[in-house]
């Protein structure tokens, strides 16, 4: 069973904890997976909807070159396009399990994207506050975004996989 | 606008130098400006060891020159089906030791290419626009492949072919324009 989407998410203004949140990345690259992070995002849910976006100067994998050239026009291009947006249209909700459909705005080009993943109902934190978490999870081909940078295996198969996983671990606080 | 020209060729009598001066009359025939850089001869091979907080005073001035530039044209010759090593070394000093410190960083580039022979160095410009992407550079579509080079040029040294004039106008004002627009930055 669903429910509409004005329920989807709880009422009321909610402000990400950026401290107990995580913004991130995954990508099959040769036989394994490179994954980062972004330090500095923001999200918040209000009137029933959810709003995100992440810098992509504070992209952090384990190489300060790597992040370099992730900032560079062969990938993000931070100078031009400095950051990742998210916005929602419909979500639906099934039990803890959530969907949300919406627009993610990469390097300038903005594409529908559908994000799943599940959610928490708020609780009473210890410092007389109220938060829910959510866990969400989509994939993107980074070639419709232009970050089309590849490096041929000896076979000739790319050794950069097009698809990347896109995943935030969200801990909303309650506004007000 | 100020644009600086790198030649991979030294000698004096460089098909891609003149390449180079063409291109330049061009960037000025925009109402840009255009200076040819040629001292990175000077700059010694590579060596971390000697990349440090005050480097080689050639490398010094050879990066400064390239960051105090609102973008660099290159013409370049094939050696080997490659780049030539000196102006391989000339984008590793540019570009090290750390790529976030990169003198070509977001720095709109063109690359363009001569040779005596019939493919006009199209292996060295496809390999020069991979070194200098890597090495955090902007770079601009189009390639000019001026093959047969000891005839494509007039006494003057002027390209004496149109269509190959052409082709060069049309990566001169894709580099200008690559400029301009960065020259507006998106908000944040």
């Amino acid at each position: 069973m669903s429910i509409t989407e004005t329920e989807a998410l709880p009422a009321g203004a909610w402000a990400v904890d950026k401290i107990h949140s995580n913004v991130g990345f995954s990508v099959a690259y040769m036989a394994g997976t490179f994954t980062g992070t972004f330090s500095d995002f923001d999200a918040v849910v209000a009137d029933g909807a959810l709003n995100g976006s992440a810098k992509v100067a504070s992209v952090q994998v384990k190489d300060p070159n790597l992040e370099a050239h992730l900032q560079s026009p062969e990938f993000f291009d931070a100078e031009r396009n400095p950051e990742l947006r998210f916005a929602s249209g419909s979500i639906e909700r099934d039990g803890d399990r959530v969907r949300i459909n919406g627009e993610i705005t990469i390097k300038g080009r903005s594409e529908p994207l559908q994000i799943t993943g599940s959610i928490s109902d708020p609780i009473a934190d210890q410092y007389g506050g109220e938060r829910f978490g959510l866990r969400l999870e989509a994939v993107v081909a980074r070639d419709r975004f232009g970050l089309s940078w590849n490096n041929p295996l000896p076979s000739g198969e790319p050794a950069l996989a097009d698809e990347v996983t896109i995943t935030a671990e969200l801990q909303l606080a309650k506004q007000g | 606008m100020r644009v600086l020209g790198i030649s991979g060729s030294l000698r004096r009598g460089s098909h891609n130098t003149a390449l180079l001066r063409d291109a330049g009359e061009l960037v000025e025939a925009e109402g840009a400006e255009f200076a040819i850089y040629d001292s990175w001869r000077e700059v010694p091979i590579y060596d971390e060891d000697l990349d440090v907080e005050t480097p080689h005073p050639a490398v010094a001035r050879m990066r400064a020159a390239v960051r105090a530039a609102d973008a660099v044209f290159f013409a370049t010759p094939e050696y080997n089906s490659s780049v030539p090593g000196g102006l391989k070394n000339t984008i590793d000093w540019l570009s090290r030791p750390s790529l976030a410190e990169s003198a070509l960083r977001n720095k709109p580039v063109a690359v363009v290419g001569a040779s005596t022979g019939a493919f006009g160095a199209t292996w060295a410009q496809a390999e020069l626009r991979k070194v200098l992407a890597a090495a955090g550079a902007r770079v601009v579509d189009g390639e000019v492949a001026v093959g047969h080079a000891m005839d494509r040029f007039d006494q003057n040294g002027h390209l004496n072919d149109e269509n190959l004039e052409g082709q060069v106008r049309e990566v001169v004002r894709t580099l200008l324009a690559e400029i301009e627009s960065g020259l507006v930055r998106p908000a944040a």
